[in-house]
């Protein structure tokens, strides 16, 4: 008899107890579920937070200025003041730089079309837009001229707009007062959405960074550099480049600790990708655990079906049965099982991925690779599983099992 | 006149079991020769050995001694796949307790067979629906088991031993569990499959009405034939 017959025998055998049938795959159906749901979740996350890593710029290194020691209280990161423009041109010199802005932060009160608002205010360079990959969406970015006269032009976020001019109008062209000193707004920044860190990217006023110092800080030094390497594979070189020049112009020893700090975006999204790798082993793991699980859910049932169906087993054997179709069908019987729960669970786990996107506001993904793989571990859970109950009706003896209570 | 060989011919059959340390002497040298077309019943108190022997003679297990010609070939050397074979091929099983298989409707466990013997799905059910019209059946073939009396599972028990139009139909107290109208049916049916089909029957019963039925009546006692004797002649107690 060919196998097609002996699928049909166990498929009918399952449909005479759907009940028992739905039970058994039960554990198959959650198991591969959250696996499913899991993977999505895991894979949907990494990309949007590898996203967001890449919406920051484009190869970007951040520096910021380090540490001193004042009386025995060492400020953290950021609290000495030890950059200024002029490092920002050296380091623009240097081979594999595509690109350096300053950034001098301040808070302000603005104030235009009558009413205000309070954001935070950044001084950059033209360069910014590229550095950040940030285009306009109407008007103008301010130019190296503006830099070098100070100009008191700026450059508006969506949300600053959104919030002075809620009736939608251009602020294009109007003046806008910077702790009452009017600036002349040229243009607006595209709408950008919140950072990885969940700030609002568009509550912002872009000025020239030489106005910022003049107009807003007082200072002469500047609280960041952004730094963007030519292509991502000399992002390391850059970063070892940019550190040698400015321990040469701050003129710091090698027994001296610098008096700034490198960060290499790319090394954030490794830890992010490893952290990743992580939660996969973790999730395979998991995996595997609930297919053994439900395994082991269907070799009990299957054990408790052998011993219930011993008539019916005495019966296709006295008919002409022979063993290894015995064994054949509740092989296919357990694999049908644990398959069909496997193609429940996978399409239940889809549902819930889907569900958990929309909740957690990232695309919905489904590696197919997973996919396959949990349908195959589920099948292959049925074989290894239901080998044992299906030789255990295989060696039956005819007599004893027709006479079974 | 028959060239044909006997159906079953066994010689010195043995059947001994041993249980832990105990020996028990099922069967004890029998020889016996069932010719095709014959209908023989065997009697005998309950532990002679009847049951062994229709086992012995089903393939459903193997003598302890003693040779078992099968429609003139030697099956002792038969593998147990083979022996599934010849039970699918020529033989058809019938016993007391019916053995259908439940929440499986007449067709379909008169089908089961003819799946073990590789019979296409169509034809299987225009056999099976054949062999339900042969035992009176056609009006219930689609009710499951517990939708049928003891006589109607008993009868579906019967086509499904002669769809795969076996040379032997095997049958151990047949009518043991039904009353005796039913017993009466059955037996009626028994006939007809023997008379216009030719096929043997072999048949244990403990009620001489029964046996009556038959044209040939084997009496065992102790593992031993005791008589052997066409039907007329019998001293049926
Ligand atoms: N599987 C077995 N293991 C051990 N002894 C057995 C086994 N089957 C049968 N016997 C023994 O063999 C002897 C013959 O048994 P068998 O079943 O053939 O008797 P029987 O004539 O069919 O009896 P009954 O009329 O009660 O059905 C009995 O003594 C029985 O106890
Ligand atoms: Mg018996």
């Amino acid at each position: 008899m060919n196998v097609l017959a002996i699928f049909k025998v166990a498929g009918r055998a399952l449909f005479r107890n759907k009940v028992r049938s739905l039970l058994t795959m039960l554990g198959i159906i959650i198991g591969v579920a959250a696996v499913i749901v899991t993977v999505s979740i895991g894979v949907g996350a990494q990309q949007s937070v590898s996203a967001q890593i890449n919406g920051l710029g484009s190869n970007l290194l951040i520096i910021l200025p380090g540490s001193v020691t004042q009386g025995g209280a060492r400020t953290g990161s950021g609290g000495a003041s030890t950059l200024t423009p002029a490092d920002g041109l050296a380091l623009a010199k240097l081979p594999h730089v595509a690109a350096v802005s300053p950034q001098v932060n301040a808070r302000a009160q603005v104030i235009a079309n009558g009413s205000n608002w309070a954001t935070s205010i950044s001084g950059v360079a033209p360069s910014y837009t590229f550095i950040r990959t940030w285009p306009l969406s109407s008007g103008l970015f301010f130019s190296d001229t503006d830099i070098a006269a100070s100009a008191k032009v700026c450059v508006l976020g969506q949300t600053v707009v959104d919030n002075l001019w809620p009736d939608g109008s251009s602020p294009v062209g109007k003046t806008l007062l910077i702790r009452n000193v009017p600036f002349t707004i040229i243009g607006v920044l595209k709408a950008r959405g919140q950072s990885a860190t969940g700030q609002d990217q568009d509550d912002t006023v872009l000025i020239p960074f030489s106005s910022a110092l003049e107009r807003l800080t007082g200072g002469t030094t500047i609280g960041t550099l952004l730094v963007s390497a030519d292509d991502t594979s000399t992002i390391a070189l850059v970063q070892s480049e940019v550190t040698q020049l400015l321990e040469q112009r701050h003129r710091i020893t090698a027994s001296q600790p610098d008096d700034f700090t490198v960060r290499n975006l790319q090394d954030i999204a490794n830890a992010a990708s490893a952290t990743a790798a992580v939660m996969e082993y973790l999730l395979a793991g998991v995996a595997a655990v609930s297919l053994v699980v439900g395994g082991i859910g269907i070799m009990n049932i299957m054990l408790v079906s052998v011993t219930e169906r011993t008539r019916e087993i005495g019966l296709r054997i006295a008919v002409g049965a022979r063993s290894l179709t015995i064994l054949m069908q509740f092989l296919i019987e357990a694999v049908l099982l644990s398959s069909a729960g496997g193609a429940i669970g996978i399409a239940l786990g889809a549902l819930g991925s889907i569900g958990v996107a929309v909740f957690g506001g990232w695309p919905m993904v489904i590696p197919p690779a997973a996919v396959f793989v949990a349908f195959a571990f589920s099948a292959l859970t049925g074989i290894f599983f239901g080998y044992y109950p299906a030789s255990q009706a295989a060696k039956m003896n005819p007599i004893e099992a027709l006479r079974f209570e | 006149m028959s060239t044909r060989p006997p159906v079953v011919r066994v010689e010195k059959l043995t059947k001994i079991y041993t249980v832990g340390e105990q020996k028990v002497l099922a069967l004890d040298q029998i020889d016996l020769t069932l010719e095709a077309g014959e209908f023989v019943a065997v009697m005998g108190p309950s532990g002679s050995g009847k049951s062994t022997l229709m086992h012995l003679v089903g393939f459903l297990d193997r003598p302890t001694a003693g040779t078992y010609l099968f429609e003139g070939t030697n099956v002792n050397d038969f593998s147990s796949d083979d022996l599934a074979d010849l039970r699918c091929q020529h033989l058809g099983f019938v016993f007391q307790s019916y053995n259908l298989l439940s929440r499986t409707n007449a067709i379909e466990n008169v089908e089961l067979p003819m799946i073990y013997a590789g019979v296409p799905e169509g034809e299987r059910k225009k056999r099976a629906l054949e062999a339900l019209d042969a035992v009176g059946l056609t009006a219930v073939a689609d009710h499951q088991p517990n939708q049928l009396s003891g006589g109607q599972q008993q009868r579906v028990a019967i086509a499904r031993a002669l769809v795969n139009d076996p040379s032997l139909i095997l049958a151990d107290e047949p009518t043991g569990a039904l009353d005796t109208k039913s017993s009466d049916d059955v037996m009626r049916l028994f006939r007809e499959l023997n008379e216009q089909r030719g096929i043997t029957v072999f048949l244990v019963t403990h009620e001489p009405d029964v046996a009556r039925n038959a044209k040939r009546i084997v009496t065992f006692r102790d593992g031993h034939i005791v008589s052997d004797e066409p039907v007329g002649q019998a001293v049926i107690r």
